[in-house]
């Protein structure tokens, strides 16, 4: 049995006459967490809308769940779920009025009541809509993307706007639904998130395609050297420490000195050698490289410029 | 599963309960202004008839209860819907556009029977409203001619993309429409221009047919009524299946 869910080949989709989307293929597997990354205007709400099956118009060819989602619209998004990044349900409407009215429109609708209670929302349902913070209305939404009981969850910038405590419980939530057997997709600007939360990672910029990899082997492979930094004295000379091998290049300037180094274990050694040279260690720091690095090498662009 | 079209609707018709403005123009409004006009002119026989103005004009306010709804209630939530990207979360769901459609539509002519009701309780409590018509007859013309103006109400609420441009096209289809149609005033005081300007909007054609109707007249007598708001219902039907903006 074919072990994607998606397969996405050569889509292209235009608003008028900006061009959204350009071009983009690749396919998701069964059971992974998979993020489509990029900065804000990349195309990526667009492109997870086109699989979900919320345009009409696009060209290229899309395949989800055998079904395709212009012709099979319907049928796909009873067994899937969408997150939007921008949606609301009117102001009015209570928690569990709204969750009623969503779970009216599938035919084997989760428990909303146990949704509200693994979001923490259950206190709030009785509340109006516009009641809740930024990030209960979130969490709203993802309850609302569950309620279906879908087979891949799609979550278009999941946690922009909340706060760190926040991501994180959405985090440990996105790693329980692979774990019930969900395929998860979703979209975000964070690259910390990705790197973090994701089994593999597209990055998009301008609407293409620019490397899809797991997290570790995008890094491995376009991420650069490993950092080192460490604060020097007056007269210290770094010189010595690039005859290593390993060390690509050495910056000393008048209190700190910054190394990179193309091996880790070359590390030790420029440990050991500072420690020789009396050296303390207790401002020495490593910074490998992230999913940020990656994407500025290989768009040679900042993610939010 | 329940039916989508039955929660959409239950959840519509609370919405609306808890809209103060809709609440009062829709259910208020209508009585108060026909209470205000059968103060100053009771329900006594105009010469030479049997019925009075209280008779002849309780199918006109049902028309303003009509408008009032259809026009601006549909159009500006839709138009609000669409701004705020309510109407894009119901489409990420399996659920037909027409079961949204048609189950906000039957929570607002819940909301349209209601105010109906008041006003024949009213008439009836206060100046000895008489009907002349065949019920089912009049039922029939009523349930057209509420589907007429909703019909005129699909246009704008189809294609509205703010909730600003929805209530300003409301206001500019409803106010010439309860002042011309014979809504508010009786139609019969209008000048001959602005009666055949009037000839235009359904409204115009639903109060007539309801008030004949109303009166003892066959609605068989009224083709041109009927084929007005048949027109309607086609149109809209036409451009919200065909030109429908989710977003």
């Amino acid at each position: 049995m074919d072990d994607n869910v998606v397969t996405v080949q050569n889509l292209v989709k235009h608003y008028k006459d900006v061009k959204a989307v350009d071009g983009i293929s690749f396919s998701v597997k069964r059971g992974e967490i998979f993020g489509i990354v990029g900065p804000n205007g990349a195309g990526k709400t667009t492109t997870i809308d086109c699989i979900a099956a919320m345009h009409r118009a696009y060209s290229g060819s899309i395949d989800v769940l055998g079904l395709d989602p212009v012709s099979d619209s319907i049928a796909l998004k009873r067994r899937i779920g969408l997150q939007q990044q921008e949606s609301e349900i009117p102001d009015r409407l209570r928690l569990r009025e709204a969750m009623e009215l969503f779970s009216s429109f599938y035919e084997k609708a989760l428990d909303w009541k146990m949704l509200l209670e693994q979001l923490n929302l259950w206190e709030k349902k009785d509340s109006f809509f516009s009641g809740l913070s930024g990030g209960q209305k979130k969490r709203l939404f993802v309850a609302m993307a569950l309620i279906g009981d879908p087979e891949i969850v799609f979550l278009d910038e999941f946690t922009s706007g909340l706060d760190p405590q926040a991501r994180i419980s959405i985090w440990k939530l996105v790693r329980n639904l692979r774990d019930q057997g969900r395929t998860v997709v979703l979209s975000t600007h964070y690259m910390d998130e990705a790197e973090k939360l994701c089994d593999r990672v597209a990055i998009i910029d301008n609407g293409k395609l620019a490397a899809l990899d797991s997290p570790s082997d995008l890094i491995s492979a376009h991420g650069g050297y490993t950092r080192v930094y460490f604060n020097v004295g007056e007269g210290f000379n770094g010189e010595s420490l690039s005859l290593l091998e390993g060390v690509e290049s050495v910056i000393n300037d008048d209190d700190t000195c910054a190394l990179e180094v193309s091996v880790r274990s070359v590390i030790v050694e420029i440990v050991k050698k500072l420690d020789a040279m009396g050296q303390g260690l207790d401002s020495f720091r490593i910074e490998a490289p992230t999913l940020e690095d990656v994407f500025l090498n290989i768009t040679g662009r900042e993610v939010r410029d | 599963m329940k039916s989508p079209f039955i929660a959409v609707s239950k959840s519509e018709f609370i919405l609306y309960l808890r809209e103060p403005s809709a609440f009062f123009f829709t259910l208020i409004f209508p009585l108060l202004m026909m209470l205000l006009f059968a103060s100053m002119w009771g329900n006594d026989p105009f010469p030479d008839e049997e019925f009075g103005y209280v008779d002849f004009s309780v199918p006109a306010f049902m028309g303003l209860v009509m408008v009032t709804s259809f026009i601006m209630s549909f159009t500006t939530s839709m138009a609000a819907y669409r701004e705020k990207g309510i109407l894009k979360r119901f489409r990420a769901a399996p659920v037909a556009p027409f079961s949204i459609l048609a189950g906000h539509l039957s929570a607002i002519f819940a909301v349209t029977v209601a105010g109906v009701i008041l006003l024949l309780l009213a008439g009836i409590l206060f100046y000895d409203l008489k009907f002349w018509g065949n019920i089912f007859e009049f039922i029939f013309v009523f349930l057209l001619s509420s589907a007429g103006v909703a019909a005129m109400g699909f246009i704008p609420a189809s294609l509205a993309p703010t909730a600003r441009s929805g209530t300003v096209i409301a206001n500019i289809l409803y106010f010439p429409m309860i002042f011309l149609s014979g809504a508010a005033l009786p139609w019969f005081m209008l000048p001959d221009f602005l009666k055949d300007i009037s000839l235009i909007f359904p409204l115009t054609h639903a109060i007539k047919l309801m008030q004949e109707v109303w009166l003892g007249g066959p609605f068989l007598d009224y083709p041109v009524h009927i084929a007005v708001l048949l027109g309607y219902i086609l149109a809209g039907l036409f451009v919200s299946a065909k030109f429908f903006r989710w977003e």
